[in-house]
């Protein structure tokens, strides 16, 4: 039986590669090969549906778009957890737990109650269509996150290296830049990976905030698919193209995805 | 640890509870509003009370929505979580294939989810889909934009599909916390392969599944955009889970009122379990 282990997660694997093997294989074809009929490889073999996204602005622009906010929410995520998640994890104050409570419910929050209130907010604010609207928008569910995240990674460092670091006479910011932040740097790795992942994977949020000049890849792709007929090898190809960001990610961080998973308490 | 207390960490939180309460507070504040008003149009509002939550609470739309929510959520959780843990337990504990699984089973949980949506959607199209093509050869009639049973089918596959992988990512961190010195004492013990799952792993992964229960518990009482790219909530409403309903009212029929009642029924729900999540969470902690 133990000989036979392996299969276990080889079966899983194909069972996970199959739809992203068709959605290759559907992006490899002419539409009429596509709508001709079931076929395991693509017999007329072309990148026409790769070509037109990448040398068509309206296409590329949504990459673009996608990159730049969830860029902009990862390290705004961060920055503003670092500060509250070490509170949390070293001081007792008032209210402490409750708005730690708070701040969880808030991951909790189903983006499609949000979306309509959403939109009037940051319309009356004056940024419906920008970058920054989806990035702060995001906040809503990835600073919880980053906070709960980064304050089970610094409850494993232990008391005693602040208390020696102030009798050393280091200041608070000097302290916590050149010594904390580096102890707790793999957390800090992980923290982004995952607020990059939820901001990357969202789009209710991100398409119901954006009309023109912000506009993520995944409204291009519904618009396609409604208004030009049904472009399945575009379709396809456009999917592709939204899976190599996060495959890049993940081979960078492979190796603490699951220290993080463990260490972090997500 | 020992912590010390300080009122001046307020300062250092700040910012954070700045930034989501104008993103929580606001927003819940319109859709509270929302839901005990009534417009004819032209801005102007009236206070209707509590008859939008008396009206959502007694209708047949918002029952059958809950069911199918909770017959969805029901189904993914007693699937996903004996297969995520089987699948870890098989999972080599290190060196370059433990790499690669961990590479490969990490991917479905970064692909945007209306491409998750779209992608299966191509995949399990009756005539060109692989599955769907796959299934009808079979022999078995499979269309899921016709038949409830075959669209049920799909969504639920299609969920096991894109989060078994965080279960699996779960379990694994935890079992990878399990020293090696209790495996070498079950087995100068002579203890079954059964033994060690039983007193070893399982009590060693009890708070990493506790986690990994409730979030996909969570999560799946929000999903939105898979099923609603996959199937659109159909065929006739048989898919149309919770958030489906909810923007249908909101966006597409603009009831607000309903809508916002809705909302606000949905999100004490997702509170209460949030709160036992965290009781939950804490308590195990403290052991």
């Amino acid at each position: 039986m133990t000989r036979l282990r392996w299969l276990v997660p080889t079966l899983y694997i194909v069972f996970l590669m199959l739809p992203i093997y068709w959605l290759l294989n559907m992006s490899f074809k002419t539409t009429n090969e596509i709508l001709g009929g079931f076929s395991w490889f693509p017999a007329d073999f072309t990148v026409d549906s790769y070509v037109e996204i990448l040398t068509d602005p309206t296409w590329y622009s949504g990459y673009i778009n996608s990159i730049i906010y969830v860029g902009l929410n990862t390290v705004i995520s961060v920055s503003f957890a670092l500060p509250a998640a070490y509170a949390f994890s070293r001081y007792r104050f008032l209210g402490d737990k409750h708005l730690f409570f708070w701040l969880l419910t808030n991951r909790m929050a189903p983006p499609a109650v949000f979306a309509l209130p959403f939109l009037q907010l940051y319309s009356s604010l004056g940024l419906f269509d920008t970058h920054i609207a989806v990035a702060l928008a995001h906040c809503l569910f990835n600073i919880p996150l980053a906070v709960w995240i980064l304050e089970g990674f610094m409850s494993g460092v232990p008391k005693e290296i602040d208390e020696t670091a102030y009798l050393d006479g280091y200041s608070f910011p000097r302290f916590f830049t050149k010594i904390f932040m580096p102890l707790i740097g793999s957390g800090i790795g992980v923290t982004a990976f995952f607020c990059f992942m939820f901001s990357w994977v969202e789009m209710l949020l991100a398409k119901s905030l954006t009309a023109v000049d912000a506009k993520p890849i995944a409204a291009v792709m519904t618009r396609t698919a409604s208004t030009s007929g049904y472009e399945l090898g575009l379709l396809a190809a456009a999917g592709v193209l939204t899976i190599i960001p996060g495959a890049i990610v993940i081979y960078f961080v492979r190796n603490y995805i699951a220290k993080g998973f463990a260490m972090g308490r997500v | 640890m020992q912590k010390t207390l300080n009122n001046k960490a307020w300062f250092m939180v700040l910012p954070v509870l700045l930034i989501v309460a104008l993103n929580a507070v606001v927003p819940l504040m319109t859709v509270v509003n929302y839901s005990v008003q009534d417009t004819f149009g032209n801005n102007v509002f009236f206070f209707e009370g509590t008859r939008w939550f008396s009206e959502v609470m007694a209708s047949e739309r918002f029952h059958g929505a809950l069911m199918r929510q909770l017959f969805f959520t029901g189904t993914i959780l007693a699937i996903e979580i004996p297969l995520g843990v089987a699948i870890a337990l098989a999972m080599p504990r290190s060196g370059f294939w433990a790499s690669v699984c961990l590479v490969l089973m990490a991917l479905p949980l970064l692909i945007p989810w209306n491409v998750v949506g779209a992608m299966w959607n191509i995949y399990a199209l009756p005539d060109i889909g692989l599955l769907g093509f796959g299934l009808n050869w079979l022999g078995i009639p499979y269309d899921f934009t016709q038949q409830p049973v075959s669209a049920w089918f799909t969504v639920i596959l299609m969920d096991v599909w894109h989060w078994t992988s965080l279960v699996v990512l779960l379990a694994y961190a935890g079992l990878q916390s399990i020293d090696d010195n209790y495996y070498r004492a079950a087995q100068i013990d002579g203890a079954s392969r059964w033994a060690v799952f039983r007193y070893i792993q399982l009590p060693k992964m009890k708070h990493v599944l506790t986690i990994a229960v409730l979030l996909r518990f969570m999560d799946s009482f929000m999903i939105y955009t898979e099923p609603f790219v996959l199937t659109g909530g159909g065929p006739g409403n048989t898919t149309t889970v919770l958030s489906i309903d909810l923007v249908k009212a909101a966006l597409g029929e603009f009831n607000l009122g309903v809508a916002s009642a809705m909302s606000i029924i949905y999100f004490l729900m997702t509170l209460l379990v949030c709160w036992l999540f965290y009781t939950i969470t804490m308590q195990g902690e403290q052991k």
